[in-house]
């Protein structure tokens, strides 16, 4: 009796080694519609490989609640296994250490991803001074497209512009014609998607680098940037009374519906068409806004954060390897409206305007014409995004002049650093 | 004299009438939209009523779509609320009660210094210490559960709590409450006896409020409580704020309305303690 | 045991007084020195002096924000008062349908801005609601579109919130009169004295605690302003209509900016204190003097 109690004893103490599975506690906001859908084929993966997936969904404000989460979980110490953060975010949290270290680089290095996606998406996606992976890129979204009613254009004799001025003299036309020429939607970051459409349009890409990447004072006060607010100027004088405050998607509506003709909108817009039933190339426009090759980009991702358990550390390693995968790549993108962010991914069943935003993709990266969204937050840091913003909405709601608000915006970027 | 009586009546309900006008119009844009179709919504009018009733949106908004992990839904997230409102609800008005009474009806040294306090603390910013709890929840280890909210919710409603009792018990004689100290009462007894019985309309108002703060609240939920842990207006939020798709605004009404109610339950229930001249008399001394 | 009875008051309400002092000042201590160091994406506690007021003070955006804040409170106050005096007055007038009607002036207070949010900005829309609604009623020159009007914007704030929150302003003031001795009220009544004027000048001014307990609650409810701005004006158009909460969650937040957030903070915390506290002492002292 004695040796059994002694060996009941003895096997008590061996500490439990056996694990469930990979587990992930992952932080999105993509919490209802078009993205839910499109994430729940990661959560399907996941499971699949036998991982466990703790979800963590917080909408609002654009990602603002969804930070404070995040920071509260980083600041007591139990930060999630991945969280959806992108752009210049990313290294931020690196510089805090929070990160490190950089558990999923050995599945990047041993899955080859330098070799799978272009290398400015790899550079966003790396930490410890780009040298290793530390976030996941999931898509690559356009910012930069005109979305038009193909019905009003018709019968108005217009033409998609291919540059600013041809676009005003075709929204004269239109507001001679009694329609609203600038479906509008007045909130800050859509006041800022329009601005950095247009500046990369009349200022031309190196411009925009210039002034939106390397924060070049000159450039940011300088008469391109007047041009690029004087064209601000007249696209408000094309927007309705009621467009202050107006969420995007009742922008689009209003193109729907041909009681506007042009809305600039990223490409998720094109979920709203689809939602109505209506085609691209037949009902509506998909086109980018008058620029030389250019190309604004946002690459949502997940980032890895420094966790403990091997539970965790194997989820982050699945995770990872999953969100690269060629079918996630896929499917995904076909629910969320953008494109792939692995290059290999065949578009053979995206749609139309996806086409042309993955061909657009290749050529602009030839030109040198692909550059990272400020206002969707993939070129500078909150801070400085966000001071450049409110300029942008300032001027673009009142009667500020050109010179004033270029003056504002390099003061502003200035004072944000 | 009955004409002057009817013509101040007749005014009365139409100042009555016209707010009644200015509170319920957004509820009816609410109801009529949550029971139209979402081609309806795009076309048409604010204010016109749907071409039929059409109840999907509630109970999409309810109980989703049917297509498992990819939707929030309401149902899941109630129970979650419940658990948390209620105890911080009682907890905090029971402190508060006797806080109240504490500080008014046995004055002792800095009591008023005490109360200002806590007024004073109910000034700050939440956006301000959202950091500093987590991590203090952090180490506690209570920072992903309920508990640690039911915390939270109690202790900022203290504020609250105290003044509303603090406030209606200075103004309650102290007559009675001297002549039972010098019968011998104790603390407690003048507390349960004496006190409590006509504090109904003051324990009616602070439950109002209590409730709806702590159902309502969303700051505290969404940074102290994760994925399925979270509480209503956390999932309503996730509901509602779709980043970059469509938005479906009949469902949204639909579960704003239903979010709504067990607060609205409360209220109407409430009104019927709101009894007039429970307190003549016995204490007015 | 005489002890423990004699300081039995002092005892019960020391745990809430200790969680006080925590979670309350001691947080705000803490959020007062992160405001005085570099703090950005995570708080980090080198010291760096009052820069961060410093840089907060240069922001054209906080200016806008505190000159809103002072404007909204204001006029939340006295228009949420007003309208809580008038309607528990009336209602305390033995009406019939008096569940019916409080139950309608206090909902609002039941729903989650964001989505309320959502209605009030079609219904302020020029374009949508009201203004629209009224042209089409014939009236053409009707304007009502402040809600676009980077100017006139926090007003609009000011409507949807006092919808929102004068229902509760009601409640407790009806709550107060209730309390109120019939007997004080017969023997004015047999004085001669005009409901009105009985209304005036004895059961108000028997209200003063009721009239704090408002002005408290107000207050708080208006610096926490953060949903009602969002979701109507999302602080536009422009800035025109950004308030402190909103500010310091973005700066916080959406802006990795944590150490000037803290300082937008305090300086909130302090501002408003520096008008309340005299206020609510004076309160406290004319009790004292009245007992």
């Amino acid at each position: 009796m004695k040796k059994i109690l002694v060996a009941i004893f003895a096997i008590s103490l061996v500490p439990n080694i056996s694990f469930a599975g990979p587990k992930a506690e992952v932080l999105h906001w993509w919490t209802s519609g078009g993205e839910a859908k499109a994430l729940s084929v990661l959560k399907a993966d996941f499971a699949d490989k036998g991982g466990e997936w703790t979800d963590m969904p917080v909408a609002g404000g654009g990602g603002d609640a969804a930070m404070q989460t995040l920071k509260a979980r980083i600041v007591a110490g139990d930060a999630p296994a991945a969280a959806q953060v992108k752009g210049p975010a990313i290294q931020e949290y690196d510089d805090q250490g929070v990160i490190k270290p950089y558990n999923i680089d050995a599945v990047a290095k041993a899955e080859g991803w330098d070799k799978l996606v272009s290398k400015q998406v790899a550079q966003h996606m790396k930490c410890n001074n780009f040298t290793q992976y530390c976030a996941a890129p999931v898509n690559i979204h356009r910012i930069d497209w005109f979305w038009a009613n193909k019905s009003v254009l018709d019968s108005n004799g217009i033409k998609m512009p291919t540059n600013w001025n041809e676009f005003n003299a075709a929204a004269d036309k239109l507001q001679a014609a009694g329609i609203i020429p600038f479906a509008h939607g007045g909130q800050p970051w859509q006041d800022a998607t329009v601005f950095e459409a247009v500046a990369l349009g009349i200022g031309g890409n190196d411009f925009y680098k210039k002034a939106f990447i390397d924060l070049d004072q000159k450039a940011l006060s300088g008469s391109t940037m007047v041009k690029v607010f004087d064209q601000m100027r007249k696209l408000k004088s094309y927007t309705d009374a009621g467009s202050p405050g107006r969420d995007w998607n009742v922008a689009t509506g209003m193109v729907m519906d041909g009681k506007a003709a042009f809305q600039i909108m990223g490409d998720w817009a094109k979920g709203e068409f689809s939602a109505k039933g209506l085609k691209p190339g037949k009902d509506y426009y998909c086109s980018p806004t008058p620029s030389n090759s250019g190309y604004l980009y946002n690459v949502d991702s997940f980032v890895f954060y420094n966790v403990k358990g091997a539970d965790k550390l194997e989820g982050q390693k699945l995770l990872a390897s999953l969100i690269m995968g060629k079918n996630f790549q896929k499917v995904f993108n076909m629910y969320k409206g953008s494109i792939p962010a692995r290059l290999d991914v065949s578009m053979a069943d995206f749609d139309d305007c996806a086409k042309k935003s993955n061909a657009d993709l290749n050529a602009a990266s030839k030109a040198g014409g692909l550059m990272p969204s400020y206002a969707h937050g993939m070129a500078l840091k909150g801070a400085q995004s966000g001071a450049i913003t409110d300029v942008v909405t300032e001027h673009f709601n009142s009667n500020m002049s050109s010179k004033d608000a270029a003056k504002k915006l390099a003061a502003a970027v200035k004072a944000s650093l | 004299m009955p004409n002057k009586k009817n013509l101040s009546r007749v005014f009365l309900f139409l100042i009555l009438g016209l707010f009644v006008f200015y509170y319920i119009t957004p509820l009816y844009v609410m109801i009529v939209t949550s029971l139209k179709t979402m081609n309806e919504i795009r076309d048409g009018n604010l204010f016109s009523l749907p071409n039929t009733i059409n109840f999907d949106a509630w109970k999409i908004a309810w109980a989703g779509r049917g297509e498992g992990t990819s939707d929030t839904y309401l149902k899941p997230y109630f129970w979650n609320s419940l658990k948390i409102t209620i105890p911080a609800l009682l907890i905090s008005t029971l402190l508060g009660a006797i806080n109240g009474y504490a500080l008014t009806k046995w004055k002792f040294r800095g009591a008023n210094l005490i109360f200002l306090l806590f007024l004073f603390g109910t000034f700050i910013p939440y956006q301000a210490i959202l950091l500093p709890m987590a991590r203090t929840l952090g180490f506690l280890g209570i920072s992903n559960s309920p508990i640690g909210l039911i915390l939270v919710h109690t202790v900022y409603g203290l504020g609250f709590t105290t003044l509303f009792f603090r406030n209606y018990y200075v103004s309650i004689s102290d007559e009675i409450i001297k002549a039972a100290k010098v019968d011998g009462a104790g603390f407690f007894k003048i507390f349960f006896t004496i006190l409590l019985p006509v504090s109904l309309p003051i324990l009616v108002v602070t439950i109002i409020f209590q409730f709806t703060q702590i159902w309502n609240d969303f700051l505290f939920g969404v940074t102290f409580s994760f994925g399925e842990h979270a509480p209503l207006q956390v999932a309503l939020n996730n509901m509602v704020l779709t980043s970059a798709s469509v938005k479906y605004y009949n469902v949204d009404m639909a579960a704003a309305i239903m979010a709504g109610l067990p607060t609205l339950i409360i209220y109407i229930l409430a009104g019927n303690y709101f009894i007039k001249g429970l307190t003549a008399g016995s204490v007015k001394g | 045991m005489d002890w423990l009875k004699k300081n039995l008051p002092k005892i019960v309400v020391a745990p809430s007084f200790a969680v006080l002092l925590w979670f309350v000042y001691g947080f705000i201590a803490w959020t007062f020195y992160v405001s005085l160091t570099k703090s950005k994406l995570l708080p980090n506690y080198e010291f760096w002096g009052i820069h961060q007021y410093i840089r907060l003070w240069q922001m054209p955006r906080w200016h806008i924000a505190v000159e809103n804040l002072f404007i909204f409170t204001t006029l939340f106050i006295i228009l949420c008062i007003f309208i809580g005096v008038v309607l528990s007055i009336f209602l305390d007038q033995k009406i019939r349908s008096e569940g019916f009607l409080k139950t309608i002036y206090l909902y609002p207070m039941a729903l989650s801005f964001i989505v309320t949010g959502t209605a009030w900005k079609w219904i302020l829309n020029p374009t949508m609601g009201i203004e629209k609604f009224v042209h089409q009623l014939g009236f053409e020159s009707f304007q009502f579109d402040w809600l676009v009007t980077p100017g006139m914007s926090i007003y609009t704030i000011v409507i949807a919130g006092v919808w929102q929150s004068s229902g509760f302003i009601m409640a407790i003031f009806l709550a107060g009169l209730r309390s109120i001795d019939d007997e004080v009220i017969k023997a004015a009544k047999v004085d001669g004295a005009s409901t009105l004027s009985i209304y005036l000048k004895i059961v108000l001014p028997m209200m003063r605690p009721v009239f704090m307990s408002a002005v408290v609650i107000l207050v708080h409810l208006s610096i926490k302003s953060y949903d009602l701005v969002i979701a109507l004006t999302a602080g536009g158009p422009g800035i025109s209509s950004d308030m402190p909460a909103v500010f310091m969650t973005k700066m916080a937040f959406g802006r990795s900016e944590i150490g000037l957030a803290s300082a937008s903070a305090i300086m909130m915390f302090a501002t408003v204190s520096a008008i309340i506290v005299p206020y609510l002492y004076s309160e406290l002292r004319r009790e004292q003097d009245a007992k």
